[in-house]
């Protein structure tokens, strides 16, 4: 009977932990939405120079994808030191790639 | 596989796609594929990158791209994510009808995103003459954009397996895993999206 309970009760906190989970995630899409629309904005307006918008958008972009990974992939939960380490190795290399790549043809 | 008791207990735990080391250990391997992943697009966007000015005679960027389009792509990928959190927020909480309808919306919502990308490639390989071939830009635009359409094709034939091969199983601890490793999958896509509408489409678009 005791163990009933208790089992109940951890569903409850279960319930309402997932509950606070989703809405966090569905605040996130919203923000994603809103980035997204900035980003196609100030590049339809026309009115900046690209100076100006591309650091805008790559900014925008980079945030975006930090919600993408952090809430929607759930990064930010415990026990995800292995699955951040890979992709920052991922992303290590990668920016070595994108260097050797993209940055000696601008010399 | 063969019948496993601890696979199929009377109640599920709260997190059954990390319950067993087999899922474990996928969790682990999908996220090992995704750092892999990271570095093969960063070397497409870098010749991307490298080549984008690189035109021939034939048009360039701004003539080429239509934002519209693009926006409507971006929102559908974008939701889909959304749709598959949804999706794993029902399988968490071992509603298996719930799970599979919100992965059905998921692999619709995707299906419409390669309709829209089929659609704009041959808008301008017909009325541009835009093809792989005309330039370097042509073979580093197609490269980049059609690696990425090629992972959301893969993505959606992954989901139509997932969903029939267990329509009648129903959820436990053997394809929980499964279903979790995919919706990684699936974010991980709307991830490489946000860079190309912003390095590619947008980029392009201002010059």
């Amino acid at each position: 009977m005791t163990d009933n309970v208790e089992s109940t009760e951890v569903d409850v906190y279960e319930k309402e932990h997932s509950k606070d989970e989703m809405k966090r995630q569905v605040i996130s899409f919203a923000l994603m939405i809103v980035f997204t629309l900035a980003s196609f904005g100030l590049v339809a307006s026309g009115k900046f120079s690209s100076m100006v918008v591309i650091p805008l958008i790559l900014i925008m972009a980079l945030v975006q994808v930090a919600f993408q990974f952090y809430y929607f992939m759930h990064m930010k939960d415990k026990d995800h030191e292995m699955p951040s380490t890979l992709i920052y190795g991922g992303v290590w290399c990668a920016a070595l790639t994108f260097t050797a790549l993209a940055v000696v043809t601008w010399w | 596989m063969s019948y496993d008791e601890s696979l199929f207990p009377e109640k599920l735990p709260h997190n059954p796609e990390k319950a067993t080391l087999e899922g474990r250990n996928k969790f682990m391997g999908l996220w090992f594929f995704l750092g892999g992943e990271t570095v093969l697009f960063a070397s497409l966007f870098g010749t991307y990158l490298a080549l984008k000015d690189s035109v021939h005679t034939g048009p360039t960027s701004e003539e080429l791209f239509g934002l519209p389009l693009v926006f409507l792509m971006t929102v559908m990928l974008l939701t889909s994510s959304l749709t598959s959190v949804y999706a794993m927020y029902h399988m968490r909480n071992n509603d298996f009808k719930k799970m599979q309808l919100w992965l059905g919306i998921t692999g619709l919502l995707g299906i419409g995103f390669l309709i829209c990308e089929v659609y704009e490639f041959a808008h301008y390989i017909t009325d541009y003459g835009f093809t792989f071939r005309s330039s370097s830009f042509g073979s580093a635009f197609y490269t980049l954009v059609g690696f990425h359409g090629g992972h959301v094709t893969f993505g959606i034939v992954w989901l139509i397996t997932l969903m029939l091969r267990n329509a009648k199983r129903g959820l436990n601890l053997y394809n929980a895993p499964k279903f979790n490793t995919f919706s990684l999958y699936w974010h991980f896509i709307d991830v490489i999206w946000v860079f190309v509408f912003t390095v590619v489409y947008l980029m392009g678009k201002v010059g």
